[in-house]
């Protein structure tokens, strides 16, 4: 592990190592040389058209798709097929999905509480103390007691960044967080995660919300076809992007 | 001053164009061919059986059987009631249907989580049992079972022997009968002090994983209290057991307990060609939780061990519930093949026998009904207090 640069103090550098990684299903080459150093407390978003392999590589990170080429570190653990290393992993690093995927058999306390519960073996009030802390923070401490299936699909996926959230990860991935939402539900979600942008988490956002990257966002990186195509701080890419293949995606999206 | 109310509704449609008026006057009508019809069967039934000289009534359930029955769990002989045939018959029916229900359940389950297993070979193998084991009518397996294993085991002089207290062969498996000696009431004490201490260590375990989070191994100590207890508890009592142990009398064994290759044939294929059913249920009630739920547990770093129990199985199970419930209810009813083979269950006992001796066919198939749709109904009863349980409160 390195040690970190003088000049940023308490930042650790490449929490996220990725090394000339490579991705197949089956003869489908998905992701195709891909590098990438994040630093602790940056804040990354990733665009590009669908089908591009955004999805399926933010996914890897988490290992819940599996690399055949090159190294993903992960806070200085490299995932290979190591179960143990893999649910280690899997502990420091959040994931929020498109679709929530939040357990609809729970209600929204014990959806937050189940991973501290049984993985990090907190014992129930304070993981339930902890959790009621998260769901303020996503401003529905009053739903604590539904369940999924009661809320609207704004206020699950606040309940899905709270759930994440509770098992104090070092690492979110947002995975098109407001992609399945009603318009009028996605500045609700995109609230919480400006605010938890604010606080110093790594994050890592697939997203279509330009506004967001904009706002928020240390870097941006354009994927195509696989590949990682342009990365630069949001200024720069949105106003003087470099790569033809940058601007027709530009131009497509922010025509309205 | 009273206030009075205007009707503002429109005037109703006419009475024949009015659904409600519809309805009731249809239901009339149902209600009124269903009567008629049930009272043609009973004064048809009544006057056929005064013309032929039948006496009806339960009379006949106090008199002299007089025939023998090869297997009973309540004590029985030729002396005693047709009544007592009954019970003969109906407990002989629960046994091979409790003994099915559970043997299905357990196969079911190992074969339906095989069904999806990661692993080819295992996969393949549990898809092509389902799809032979429920393809082949019932009755056909309990012939093969009966005719094609069960009696071309040797005879009982060549008995397959394990350690001479175990013995195989065509007229049954001959197992040894523990009998209980004086101070066995030890023994009985250690089983109620383990099942005691698991049981408090049970609930001692979930107040200090709230308390503290420690997670104990409640299932490995509890197994082990379980076994050891009851053993040290017989060694202190001076082994206070005896075996009756099968032997060779004659042509035939006597002692120990039997059982006999009519229940063997009926329970095997019982419990296969139902697991066949249960594990295409349980493949289909693990397949409807989402994959994104696995996800998601995933990526809350569960291991897939607590990721089966916690979040996929409860989900699942409210699919798996209705299903399985028409499957017991199914092998209860099926259990009534057992004729064809000659175990004598209730069919074969109180509808088959008693029913030809005695004449009371519309007594005897009533009750044997009755007794049907009363272990139906609460099989029923208590798989839907189950499902109640285990369901999803969405809304």
């Amino acid at each position: 592990m390195q040690t970190p640069p003088k000049d940023q103090p308490g930042k650790k550098p490449g929490i996220i190592r990725v090394e000339g990684m490579h991705k197949w299903y089956g003869d489908f080459h998905v992701l195709k040389d891909l590098n990438l150093t994040v630093d602790q407390g940056e804040r990354i978003v990733i665009c590009g058209p669908s089908g591009s392999g955004k999805s399926t590589f933010i996914r890897c990170i988490n290992r819940l798709e599996e690399h055949q080429q090159g190294k993903i570190i992960v806070d200085g653990i490299e995932l290979t097929d190591d179960v143990r290393h893999i649910d280690t992993v899997r502990r420091e690093v959040g994931m929020v999905f498109q679709h929530f995927n939040l357990f609809p058999h729970l209600t929204v306390l014990e959806n937050c509480c189940l991973s501290p519960i049984w993985v990090r073996k907190t014992p129930r009030k304070e993981a339930e103390a902890s959790a009621m802390e998260y769901l303020e923070r996503v401003k529905i401490p009053d739903q604590a007691n539904k369940f999924p299936g009661q809320l609207s699909g704004g206020q699950q996926q606040r309940v899905a960044i709270a759930r994440a959230l509770c098992m104090k990860p070092k690492i979110m991935l947002f995975d098109e967080p407001t992609s399945a939402l009603d318009p009028e539900m996605i500045k609700e979600v995109l609230d919480v995660m400006i605010e938890l942008a604010g606080s110093g988490m790594t994050m890592l956002c697939v997203t279509h919300e330009m506004g967001f990257a904009k706002t928020v966002a240390d870097r941006v990186i354009f994927m195509d076809g696989g590949e990682i195509v342009e990365q630069a701080p949001p200024h720069e890419f949105f106003t003087n992007p470099q790569e033809a293949r940058t601007q027709k995606f530009l131009q497509q999206i922010l025509a309205h | 001053m009273k206030k009075q109310t205007i009707d503002t509704r429109p005037a109703g449609p006419k009475p024949w164009y009015d659904p409600r008026v519809r309805s009731l006057f249809f239901q009339a009508i149902a209600i009124a061919l269903v009567f008629w019809g049930g009272w043609i069967l009973v004064d048809n039934t009544l006057s056929n059986m005064e013309s032929r000289g039948i006496s009806t009534g339960f009379g006949f359930l106090g008199e002299t059987a007089g025939f023998g029955i090869i297997m009973n769990l309540v004590p029985y002989d030729a002396t005693m009631s047709y009544g007592r045939t009954f019970w003969v018959g109906l407990t002989n029916t629960l046994l091979v249907s409790a003994m099915g229900v559970v043997a299905a359940t357990i196969l079911g389950f190992i074969i339906g989580v095989a069904r999806l297993s990661s692993n080819w070979l295992v996969a393949k193998m549990a898809l092509v049992y389902i799809e032979v084991i429920r393809n082949i009518p019932l009755l056909l397996q309990i012939f093969f079972w009966y005719f094609a294993v069960l009696s071309n085991l040797p005879s009982p002089r060549q008995s397959v022997d394990v350690g001479g207290a175990l013995f195989l062969n065509n007229r049954g498996l001959y197992l040894p009968d523990p009998v209980t000696q004086e101070g066995f009431g030890i023994v009985w004490g250690g089983i109620l002090l383990a099942i005691a201490a698991v049981v408090g260590i049970r609930i001692w375990a979930k107040k200090r994983q709230l308390a503290t989070g420690q997670i104990f191994p409640t299932f490995k100590v509890g197994v082990a209290i379980l076994v050891l207890v009851p053993i040290i508890s017989y060694l202190v009592a001076g082994r206070p057991l005896e075996w009756d142990l099968p032997a060779l009398r004659g042509f035939n064994f006597g002692g120990g307990i039997t059982i006999i290759p009519e229940l063997a044939a009926l329970w095997i294929a019982l419990s296969l060609y139902t697991a066949s059913f249960i594990a295409e249920i349980v493949r289909s009630g693990i397949l409807s939780v989402s994959k994104g739920q696995t996800e998601a547990s995933k990526a809350l770093g569960l291991p897939n061990g607590l990721t089966l129990r916690l979040v996929v199985i409860p989900q699942a199970m409210r699919v798996i519930i209705p299903p399985l419930t028409s499957q017991y209810l199914n092998l209860v009813k099926n259990s009534s093949l057992a004729t064809a083979i000659g175990y004598p269950d209730l069919v074969a006992v109180f509808m088959g026998t008693t029913l030809n001796q005695t004449g009371q066919a519309v007594e005897v198939v009533a009750i044997t009904m009755a007794v049907y749709l009363t272990i139906s109904l609460l099989i029923s009863l208590f798989m839907n207090i189950y499902n109640r349980a285990v369901a999803i409160k969405e809304r």
